[in-house]
């Protein structure tokens, strides 16, 4: 199964089940919370999950490595390198 | 002490790693990479090759591959060139048909890809019997530097956004900086078909759902390239075109 067919089976899922407890479609006679609690749902679950993305890629910008030292190192090494193949009679 | 006994324990066991190294216009880092991956490979004693792979370099890089080729020898730099700038699929394709290491590892040639990570991919490899070894710039001390905010911010969400879709479990997928076993990446390629960064997206999806095992190494990535070349548009379109393909067909 694709990636896409295992959310759409996943979206039908949840779907059908939310739709039977906001609307009674199965005339379940389920007490009243079920229903209050089911019918935001789709809208509270979307909300969370643009939170948790927003605070996920917020948090792993700014704990993003800054690799200085490398850097740094990268250089020193190119001027020994330049120096080295100048030397053993490279024309660069 | 410990390096030493696994170098000669690889001597003994006659691995040979190949590195493919794709070159377009690299005139000025090319004797800087190779001499970077002979010191390396030097060092850690193990058995290897560089494959230089041009596409027709209007620069001169064929020309300064030549005389790397005579300063390190012929079976050290292998040139593999080509007549003009294809896909980096088939350069792979064309640069595996004389590789003589039963190791492959893909690197850029711009010096963006420290070779000094090398021996920890092989270890890493060692470790687990690996059949891929894939760096990541997102996990442990792994890092970039040379980016701006905007740019990590792109990184970031663009790969928060692929592992929500595709679930790869790695954690850098558009990195191309990795060890695969010689069999496994010829495998790889016969299936992939899409290119540039999706390209190496693929290689991954593909490698989990042929169940082959996958290890992670982590890297510093110096961009001395951001600064020329910024993320545009269109690399953001043709990468998002890509994720929805894989995710749609895999």
């Amino acid at each position: 199964m694709t990636k896409l067919l295992e959310w759409v089976f996943g979206v039908l899922v949840l779907g059908v089940a939310w739709a039977i407890l906001s609307f009674d479609l199965l005339d379940l006679r389920l007490p009243q919370t079920y229903q209050e609690v089911a019918w935001p749902m789709p809208l509270y679950l979307l909300v969370s999950f643009g939170c948790y993305s927003l605070a996920t890629v917020g948090y792993r910008v700014a704990t993003f490595n800054d690799c200085e030292e490398a850097a740094v190192e990268l250089q020193e090494q190119i001027k020994e390198a330049k120096e080295d193949l100048r030397k053993k009679g490279l024309k660069i | 002490m410990a390096s030493r006994r696994a170098t000669r324990r690889s001597q003994e066991d006659g691995d040979k790693y190949s590195v493919l190294l794709p070159t377009y216009n690299e005139r000025e880092n090319l004797p800087l990479i190779v001499w970077l991956l002979v010191k390396y490979f030097e060092e850690s004693e193990f058995n290897y090759e560089i494959i230089v792979i041009d596409d027709g370099s209007p620069d001169g890089t064929l020309e300064v591959a030549q005389q790397l080729q005579q300063l390190y020898g012929e079976d050290k730099i292998v040139l593999r060139p080509r007549a003009k700038k294809l896909g980096l699929g088939t350069a792979y394709i064309h640069g595996i048909k004389h590789a003589t290491g039963n190791f492959i590892i893909i690197m850029d040639a711009d010096l963006s890809h420290h070779p000094k990570f090398i021996p920890e991919l092989i270890a890493k490899q060692k470790e687990g019997n690996y059949d891929l070894v894939s760096s990541t710039r997102y996990r442990g001390n792994g890092g970039v530097y040379g980016w701006d905010l905007r740019r990590k911010l792109i990184s970031r969400g663009a790969n928060f956004v692929t592992q929500v879709l595709l679930r790869p479990g790695t954690s850098d997928l558009t990195g191309s900086f990795r060890l695969y076993k010689k069999e496994v990446l010829e495998s790889l390629i016969e299936r992939c078909v899409s290119k540039g960064y999706v390209f190496q997206m693929e290689m991954i999806i593909r490698a989990r759902q042929l169940n082959y095992s996958i290890g992670e190494v982590p890297i510093s990535f110096v961009d001395r390239v951001y600064g020329e070349s910024k993320l545009g548009g269109n690399e953001i379109i043709s990468f998002i075109k890509g994720l929805l393909t894989l995710f749609a067909t895999t």
